[in-house]
């Protein structure tokens, strides 16, 4: 095994392999820590486009009829005409945004990023499990991303039907036109997609398992770790379930199969399909769909245990109850699914099966939050970019969370479901919360993967911009929903302005100052943009160990090499959380340094 | 194209400025010796200072809004139902903005409180065993309550209608409502897709006389087999290879659904028909009556939708393929709603709340509730537009005229 040939010839090695072609360096590499950069630009990059879609249609709704520029010079004539947004192409932007958003951005983006550069050199191991399956991880990813890219620019549109592609809509071309190659692309980029998410989980469950290095037992893991494990295996246990949903409605669209089909007249066409049933979609698809709401949250906050532990300098409190709270919400998001069907006409008895189980998970959450707060409660917070961030992501964790109680209570679902409420209320507990430790994650490690510091500054600027940004987006749009307003609506005057001009009001007042919001918020991330892409280049060299953190990736030199350690690999002797620990020398003790005579492991 | 030249330049300008910036501190903090990761006092007072101010922008936000938009920003319900559901959604409110306002207070409050002091190091408190059992315990009950209650109104809003509510079917397609009225006897007659007649039979009504049109259209109509068969045996129509496989397939598709259409024929008992004939359907507009359980049934054309009455607090999907109901009863006539809100022109409605393609937002029907008279007065303007009548008189569209259906049908009776 490659780690055992490093062993070998370790430390006359500190400059990498100078046989190595830049092909298999940049491109195909099977270094972890290049790999995970590889995720972490294809993702922002993705991101920057799923954001600019955002921008577009929400000029739409604030604006709905007025001719933009943007909307044109971005759109052309074809899908704006005369500056307007076409109604189809507001579908497809929807969707695309959506899809990106969750599965891109924050699926591929953030666990592939972190997973693959922090879970070997936390753990003490000299690269993944293997090196080949992760390179094919990074691969088939970035295939699905220019797969799902390019579906952008397909003559009939991309696909249309909502993120959660809801047969028979998504099955039928004649039903809209982003049902035709704008959908087959859309479900062949997933399908990629999932394998490589799948190739990806696997590597990182072996990994944990088999490669801690010695004294790393999985109860003195970080937290960092915990999560990404418990997120791979959410990851294996569900996206095989979106694979078949998937196979199984490609065979209804290409074979002519009735799986969730049935009684259909479109477009003039009476449809032979008889017996299916489009009921069974959303089972599959929401048996994977809540699982991935945490696959997505749980690396964020894995990373933000780790951050805010670091800058508070003071151990994360309750680090067992923080582990049992990762296992219960796995074990629970597994049994959550149909709260997203509470009106579907699903049997009533199960509905109340799933708001038990759904109000269930609020515990586990809520222990997570006070553990996070009492952290903080006198400690000695240092405000890196990364902590605010870390913060920022506990707040918008309470703010979404307790509107998931409302949503979870399947009486007040029956007039929130579908509404602007339930679009805030995932924005801000999922999408805030991801993105926001995302931002924490690339501070904080920015320096070990790529060796120089980000400019702190404009991380503050940064931080502080997309926090206004976020709550005066998403605090709003609160209200909109209340106020009765669906979601996936191109605009409200057909409607409400119709038939109750009051609501009608509200809705578009809010609707303007979230779109200004939005647009700040946005432009807000071009500072990101600049200080990451100038720092990898020109940002000062970074210390080895900057935040004077315990974990075993500082221990690793500043210059990347193959292998992680220059010499043996590290002996770990306590838990990753003496910071600030009675009757030490020093605010924090690695995880390398031995127990001192009479110490107590915490 | 000067706006996108102008924007370029902008942005590169900006980019540049940034730059130049950073050049400028970094030159400075090096000058200083400290690096990006050496974070002064000053920038963390500054920080844990914006900490709290955050926290009153969000809040006094947050309050601000309430206050402009009303506790939780909508009108009142205007059904029975609604009442409880509206109620259970302000306990359920108050609950979790205590707990909002409570731990975000905390979060930033530490936040400020706790910034790192030259000289006071952190505190060692790795974990509390009682605290935690508190703090999973607390919640734990108080979602029992919140589960408790929510059960009840949920049990309560989607149990069975009574005997005495009237059935009304909701059949939604891209992009509008219908609806059709159970007629005298309070019973929906059956439906089956595959009788689908846009004029004579839009809701697809079981009744030997819609068969029998049925399978006449299927086989004589303008594009049924007959027309299909004799184009592609036809050696003087050219057709295209591709215009030439969709019609073989057209037709096997059609084939397929006339032998679906005898089976039925054969199998039906035309004892039910009367169920489907005092049936009355009604676009546009939804007659209800104040007081009165309607139990709704709803079905589907072609795509998911779902009938979303927000005024009413109801909502429920319409799958093609099943039925699915919903039951309320409005307590509030059209009148008394515009009273209340002081709007002249507020109208009660029902939208669609599920993607179903692109005029999905202009998917609506418009209600009128009216109190018992009025409403019994709109009844009997409809007693001579029952199914029968509409299926029997309503002259054919032009184009269709070689097929006369309501000759067969007489024979038929
Ligand atoms: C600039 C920031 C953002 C803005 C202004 C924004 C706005 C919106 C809006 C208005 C919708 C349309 C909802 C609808 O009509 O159904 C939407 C959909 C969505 N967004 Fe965002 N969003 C932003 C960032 C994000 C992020 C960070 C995520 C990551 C989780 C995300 C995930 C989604 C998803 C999953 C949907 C659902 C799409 C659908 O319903 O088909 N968004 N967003
Ligand atoms: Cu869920
Ligand atoms: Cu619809």
């Amino acid at each position: 095994m490659a780690a055992v040939a490093h062993e070998a010839h370790g430390h006359h090695d500190a400059h990498g392999h100078h046989e190595e072609s830049f092909v298999s360096k940049y491109i195909f590499s099977q270094d972890h820590k290049m790999i995970g950069k590889q995720f972490l630009t294809t993702a922002v990059f993705m991101g920057v486009v799923a954001m600019l879609l955002s921008i577009l249609f929400r000029i739409q709704l604030a604006w709905p009829g007025e001719s933009s520029d943007t909307l044109s010079f971005f759109l052309g004539d074809k899908w704006a005409p005369g500056g307007i947004l076409s109604e189809d192409m507001y579908l497809g932007l929807v969707t695309i945004h959506g899809t990106i958003m969750v599965f891109f951005l924050l699926t591929g983006g953030l666990s592939g990023t972190f997973s693959n550069v922090l879970i070997p050199l936390q753990l003490g191991a000299r690269d993944m499990a293997s090196g080949f399956l992760n390179m094919l991880s990074y691969w088939f990813f970035f295939v699905s991303s220019l797969l799902m890219f390019g579906s952008l620019f397909v003559e009939t549109g991309p696909a249309m039907a909502g993120w959660t592609i809801y047969p028979p809509l998504s099955a039928l071309p004649q039903a809209v036109q982003g049902s035709g190659l704008g959908m087959t692309l859309w479900l062949l980029s997933m399908t990629v997609f999932i394998a490589s998410s799948l190739i990806g989980s696997l590597n990182y469950i072996v990994t944990v398992l088999n490669l801690r290095t010695k004294g790393m037992s999985m109860t003195r893991m970080p937290l960092t770790i915990w999560a990404f494990f418990v997120t791979a295996v959410l990851g294996v246990l569900s996206f095989p379930v979106l694979l078949s949903a998937a196979l199984l409605l490609m065979m209804d669209r290409l074979m002519g199969t009735s799986f969730y089909l049935s009684d259909i007249i479109v477009g003039g066409e009476m449809l032979t399909n008889h017996g299916g049933s489009p009921i069974l979609y959303q089972h599959l698809f929401w048996f994977l769909g809540h699982p991935e709401v945490y696959i997505v949250l749980l690396p964020a906050l894995g990373l933000s245990s780790e951050i805010i532990s670091t800058n508070a300098r003071k151990p994360i409190f309750g680090y067992r109850a923080m582990i049992g709270s990762i296992l219960a919400i796995g074990f629970l998001s597994f049994i959550v699914w149909a709260h997203h069907m509470f009106v579907t006409g699903m049997n009533p008895f199960l509905g109340s099966v799933f708001v038990f189980t759904t109000l269930l998970i609020a515990i586990p959450s809520a222990v997570k939050v006070f553990n996070y707060i009492t952290t903080l409660w006198r400690g000695s917070i240092v405000y890196t970019p990364a902590m605010l961030f870390a913060i920022g992501l506990v707040s918008t964790f309470i703010t979404g969370g307790v509107t998931g109680i409302i949503l979870a209570d399947a009486a007040l679902d029956i007039t929130t479901h579908d509404t602007y409420f339930v679009v805030a209320h995932f924005h801000v507990v999922m999408g805030l919360s991801a993105v926001f430790g995302m931002f924490g994650g690339v501070y904080h490690w920015f320096p070990k993967m790529y060796g120089k510091m980000m400019n702190t500054r404009l991380g503050y600027a940064h931080f502080w911009i997309t926090l206004i940004g976020a709550y005066g987006v998403f605090f709003p749009m609160h209200f909109v929903g209340l106020a009765g307003a669906p979601r996936r609506y191109y605009e409200y005057s057909a409607t409400y302005g119709y038939f109750d001009n009051d609501s009608y009001q509200q809705m578009m007042d809010l609707n303007v100052i979230i779109t200004v919001f939005a647009i700040v918020a946005a432009l807000g991330q071009l500072l990101f943009l600049f200080n990451f892409f100038y720092s990898i280049f020109r940002g000062p060299k970074a210390p080895q160990n900057p935040w004077r953190s315990n974990t075993l990736e500082w221990t690793t030199p500043v210059e990347h090499i193959h292998g992680n350690w220059p010499g043996e690999l590290p002996t770990v002797y306590r838990w990753p959380y003496d910071y600030s620990k009675p009757g030490a020398e020093d605010d924090f003790i690695p995880q390398t340094v031995p127990l001192a005579e009479g110490e107590e492991e915490h | 194209m000067g706006i996108k030249l102008i924007t370029l330049v902008v942005i590169v300008l900006g980019v540049l400025a940034i730059a130049q910036l950073m050049r400028v501190y970094e030159l400075s903090s090096k000058l200083r010796k400290t690096g990006e990761n050496e974070i002064s006092n000053r920038d963390n007072k500054l920080n844990a200072k914006m900490m709290l101010g955050f926290m009153i922008f969000m809040f006094g936000g947050f309050i601000g809004l309430i206050w402009k938009y009303g506790w939780v920003g909508r009108g009142d319900a205007a059904s029975v139902h609604g009442h409880d559901l509206d109620w259970l959604l302000n306990v359920n409110f108050i609950i979790i903005i205590l707990v909002f306002f409570l731990t975000n207070f905390l979060l930033f409050f530490f936040s400020f409180k706790y910034v790192k002091k030259p000289g006071v190091p952190a505190f060692w408190y790795p974990h509390n065993n009682k605290l935690e059992m508190v703090w999973t315990i607390v919640p734990a009950i108080v979602l029992t309550v919140i589960i408790i209650l929510g059960l009840k109104e949920w049990g309560e809003a989607t149990g069975d209608a009574g005997k005495e509510a009237v059935r009304i079917e909701l059949f939604s397609k891209q992009f509008a409502w219908e609806a059709r009225y159970s007629g005298k006897d309070n019973v929906l007659g059956k439906f089956d897709y595959k009788l689908t007649h846009d004029e004579k039979n839009p809701l697809a009504l079981i009744t030997m006389e819609t068969i029998d049109l049925a399978i006449d259209n299927m086989e004589h109509g303008p594009v049924g087999i007959d027309s299909l068969e004799h184009k592609l045996n036809n050696r003087k129509i050219i057709l295209s290879p591709e215009d030439r496989d969709k019609m073989r397939k057209d037709l096997k598709r059609k084939e397929q659904l006339v032998r679906l259409l005898y089976q039925m024929r054969n199998g039906h008992d035309d004892a039910m028909d009367t169920t489907a004939w005092d049936d009355f359907i009604q676009r546009d507009t939804l007659y209800l009556c104040k007081g009165q359980q309607y139990e709704f049934n709803f079905r589907s054309k072609d795509v998911i939708h779902s009938a979303y009455f927000p005024h009413f607090r109801a909502q429920m999907n319409t799958v093609p393929g099943m039925t699915t109901r919903f039951k309320f009863t409005p307590d509030k006539t059209t009148e008394d709603m515009r009273k209340e809100r002081g709007v002249e022109d507020f109208n009660f409605m029902l939208l669609c709340n599920k993607i179903c393609g692109t005029s999905h937002y202009k998917m609506k029907m418009l209600i009128i509730v009216l109190e018992e008279e009025d409403y019994n007065d709109w009844l009997s303007t409809k007693e001579k537009a029952t199914f029968w009548d509409t299926f029997n008189t309503e002259a054919p569209a032009e184009g269709e005229t070689e097929e006369n259906p309501a000759e067969e049908n007489q024979e038929n009776t």
